[in-house]
C-alpha cells in the first residue's frame, strides 16, 4: 500500500481505458500516455492494462506503506526515493516507509506510478480509470488527494512476492529515443512537440491559406489544456463556409476546430461524441507524444496517410514487445 | 480513402484516425434515417474488425477492435449492408421532464432570443410541444441526443464552449436539444434545468434512457 502525501492537485488512477461504453455516452479515459502506463506495467510483470497513478503536476510525494516493487515511466521527474535518484523509466523495490518523490519535470509532462500488481480499486464498467465527468471507476470516481491510501493487488492477495528485484532496479530506453517521429528534425528539449495527422471529414471545408498554416505554422498548447483536450493558439482556421455539423462518434486525437478557428484537440477524458468540424485526426501511435508536450510549449502537425499510421502503431507495439523481452530476460537472468 | 467532399446521394465515409471511421447518410435527421442507423449498428458491431458500432444523429461512428489492413473492403461493406439497411423499430418509454426555463438556470437564452427574434415564452411554448424521441447516446454518461426539435428555435453552437455547466442543463445546439446528465463543459446554448438522474454505473444498463424511449419538457417555471 501507499499513502499520497501530496496536495499536488489532478492526479489520478487510469488503466488503458473503458472501452464498449460509448453508446451510453461513456468515454474511454485511461492514461494519457498509454504506452508509459503499457511500459511501466510490462517492467513489473504486470498486465499491459494494469492500472497506476498519473501524476501531472510535481512535486508530488507518496509513502510506501509496504515493500512493494513499484515503477516510473512517462515524464522524467528527476524520481527520488529517500532522497536517493532514480532513473527515468525505471522499476524498483521500495522498502515499507520510504518516500518516493517526483520533481518538478525536466522533459515530458506526466509521469505514472506503477505497482507490482497493479493498483487495486473496483472495476467499473469493465475499467479502472477514473471517469471523471461520470464520478465512477479509479479512486471513488475522482482525483486523488492528500492521505489517499491506495493498494496493489498483489498485496492485498498475497501473491508472488518481489524481493528479487535488486537495490539498483532496471529499467528500458524511453520511447522518445527509439521510436522514429514525423519529422527529421532532431528532438529539441521540450520546446516544440511534431505529431502526425491524418485529415478528417471537414478537411477541405477549410481556406486554403488556413490549411497552409495548419500544417506550417506553430500551435501553442495553451494552459487551458487537460485530459480532456488541448486548446491550441495559432492562426484562426477559417472555413470557406459556416459549418454546423451532426452530433457524431468522436474519438481522442480528434482536432476540433470551433468557430474561433482556435483547434481544439480532443483527448482521453473528452466526451466521446461532437458537433464541431473537424480537420484531422492526430494518429493514435503519436497520442502519448501529446500527452508528454508541456503546456505553453509548440505544436507542429505533420500530413501522414492511413498506411502509414498503421505502420506507426505497429513500431510503438514493437517498441513495447522489446520492453517486454528485456523483463523477460531480466527475470530469468534473476533465477 | 474519402477526404474529398462526394455527392449528395452517397454516403460519406472518413477516417477518424486509425481508430475507427465515421459513416454520414445523406438525408435529412429523421427519425426514417435513424431507424436505419439503429440496423446498420446492429449489423456492423458482429464484424470481427469492430469495436463498438456507435450511433450519432443519422450517422455511425466505427471504432475498430484494431485499425484493418484493408481498409477498402470495409468500406465496400458498409456501403453494401447500408443500401439495404432496414428501419429498426424500437418501441420505448415515455419520460417526463419539468424543466425551469430562463434566469440563472438559462444563461444563454438571451443568445436565443437574439438569433430567433422570438421571445422567451415563445421559445418555451415551442421547446416544450414536440414528443422528443432519444436517437442516440453520447457526449458523456447518460447523456441522450433528441431528435424532434422545431427547426424555429435551432441556434448555432457557441464560439467557444463553457466549462463547468451544472448536471440537468437544457440546452440547443444548432438544430438540436438535449439535456445534461452532469456538470461539465459544452458548446450549446443553456436555456433550463431539470433534476433527474440519467446515468448510474451500477445499474445494468448505466443509462436510464436508450434509444426509442421518448422525452417530453414540462414547463416547471420561466424566470424573464
Amino acid at each position: 500500500m501507499i499513502e499520497i502525501l501530496s496536495a499536488t492537485p489532478l492526479s489520478s488512477v487510469q488503466d488503458l481505458g473503458r472501452d464498449g461504453y460509448l453508446r451510453y455516452g461513456v468515454g474511454t479515459s485511461g492514461a494519457m500516455d498509454r504506452v508509459a502506463l503499457a511500459a511501466g506495467n510490462i517492467l513489473l510483470g504486470n498486465a499491459d492494462n494494469c492500472a497506476a497513478i498519473e501524476v501531472p503536476f510535481f512535486p508530488y510525494e507518496v509513502r510506501f506503506l509496504e515493500d512493494i516493487a513499484f515503477s516510473l515511466t512517462g515524464a522524467d521527474a528527476a524520481a527520488e526515493l529517500d532522497g536517493r535518484p532514480i532513473p527515468p523509466w525505471w522499476a524498483l523495490q521500495a522498502r515499507q516507509g520510504q518516500v518516493l518523490r517526483l520533481n518538478p519535470t525536466e522533459r515530458g509532462a506526466r509521469c505514472y506510478l506503477a505497482l507490482a500488481g497493479g493498483i487495486n480499486v473496483p472495476v467499473v464498467l469493465g475499467s479502472r480509470s477514473t471517469q471523471l465527468r461520470g464520478e465512477f471507476g479509479g479512486y471513488r470516481g475522482r482525483h486523488l488527494k492528500q492521505g489517499d491510501v491506495l493498494g496493489a493487488i498483489r498485496s492485498v492477495e498475497g501473491g508472488e512476492g518481489f524481493d528479487r528485484f535488486p537495490a539498483a532496479g532496471f529499467g528500458v530506453e524511453p520511447p522518445e529515443f527509439v521510436l522514429p517521429q514525423g519529422t527529421l528534425e532532431s528532438i529539441a528539449q521540450g520546446t516544440r512537440t511534431y505529431v502526425r495527422v491524418l485529415p478528417a471529414a471537414e478537411y477541405d471545408c477549410y481556406e486554403e491559406a488556413s490549411l497552409e498554416s495548419f500544417w506550417s505554422k506553430d500551435w501553442k498548447i495553451t494552459t487551458q489544456s487537460d485530459r480532456y483536450g488541448y486548446r491550441l493558439e495559432g492562426e484562426a482556421l477559417i472555413p470557406k463556409r459556416t459549418l454546423e455539423q451532426r452530433s457524431h462518434g468522436i474519438v481522442p486525437g480528434v482536432i476540433q476546430v470551433p468557430p474561433s478557428g482556435q483547434p481544439i484537440i480532443q483527448l482521453r477524458d473528452a466526451q466521446p461524441s461532437g458537433g464541431y468540424p473537424k480537420i484531422g485526426t492526430v494518429i493514435e501511435a503519436d497520442l502519448w507524444r501529446l500527452a508528454q508536450a508541456e503546456l505553453c510549449t509548440q505544436l507542429r502537425f505533420v500530413k501522414t496517410t492511413y498506411d502509414e499510421a498503421v505502420s506507426a502503431l505497429d513500431s510503438v507495439h514493437d517498441y513495447l514487445n522489446k520492453v517486454r523481452r528485456l523483463a523477460e530476460l531480466y527475470k530469468l537472468s534473476r533465477r | 480513402m474519402t477526404n474529398t467532399i462526394q455527392p449528395a446521394q452517397s454516403p460519406r465515409i472518413s477516417l477518424l484516425g486509425t481508430t475507427g471511421l465515421l459513416f454520414e447518410p445523406p438525408g435529412e435527421m429523421d427519425i426514417h434515417t435513424q431507424r436505419r442507423i439503429w440496423w446498420l449498428a446492429r449489423q456492423v458491431e458482429t464484424w470481427p474488425c469492430i469495436k463498438e458500432a456507435v450511433p450519432g444523429m443519422s450517422n455511425l461512428m466505427l471504432v475498430f477492435s484494431s485499425p484493418p489492413r484493408n481498409l477498402d473492403s470495409v468500406e465496400t461493406d458498409l456501403l453494401t449492408t447500408w443500401s439495404g439497411a432496414e428501419e429498426l423499430h424500437l418501441e420505448g418509454r415515455v419520460v417526463e421532464l419539468p424543466v425551469i426555463y430562463g434566469g440563472e438556470y438559462g444563461p444563454h437564452i438571451a443568445d436565443v432570443i437574439a438569433h430567433t427574434g422570438l421571445t422567451i415564452d415563445e421559445i418555451v411554448r415551442i421547446h416544450t410541444e414536440p414528443l422528443y424521441t432519444v436517437f442516440a447516446l453520447g457526449s458523456h454518461p447518460g447523456y441522450c441526443y433528441l431528435g424532434g426539435m422545431d427547426p424555429r428555435i435551432a441556434t448555432p453552437r457557441r464560439k467557444v464552449p463553457v466549462r463547468g455547466l451544472p448536471g440537468g442543463a437544457v440546452s440547443i445546439g444548432g438544430s438540436q436539444t438535449g439535456v445534461s446528465a452532469s456538470a461539465g463543459p459544452s458548446g450549446w446554448n443553456t436555456i433550463g434545468h431539470t433534476a433527474m438522474t440519467f446515468f448510474d454505473p451500477q445499474r445494468t444498463p448505466p443509462s436510464l434512457l436508450a434509444p426509442g424511449d421518448m422525452i417530453r419538457f414540462r414547463t416547471e417555471r420561466v424566470i424573464k
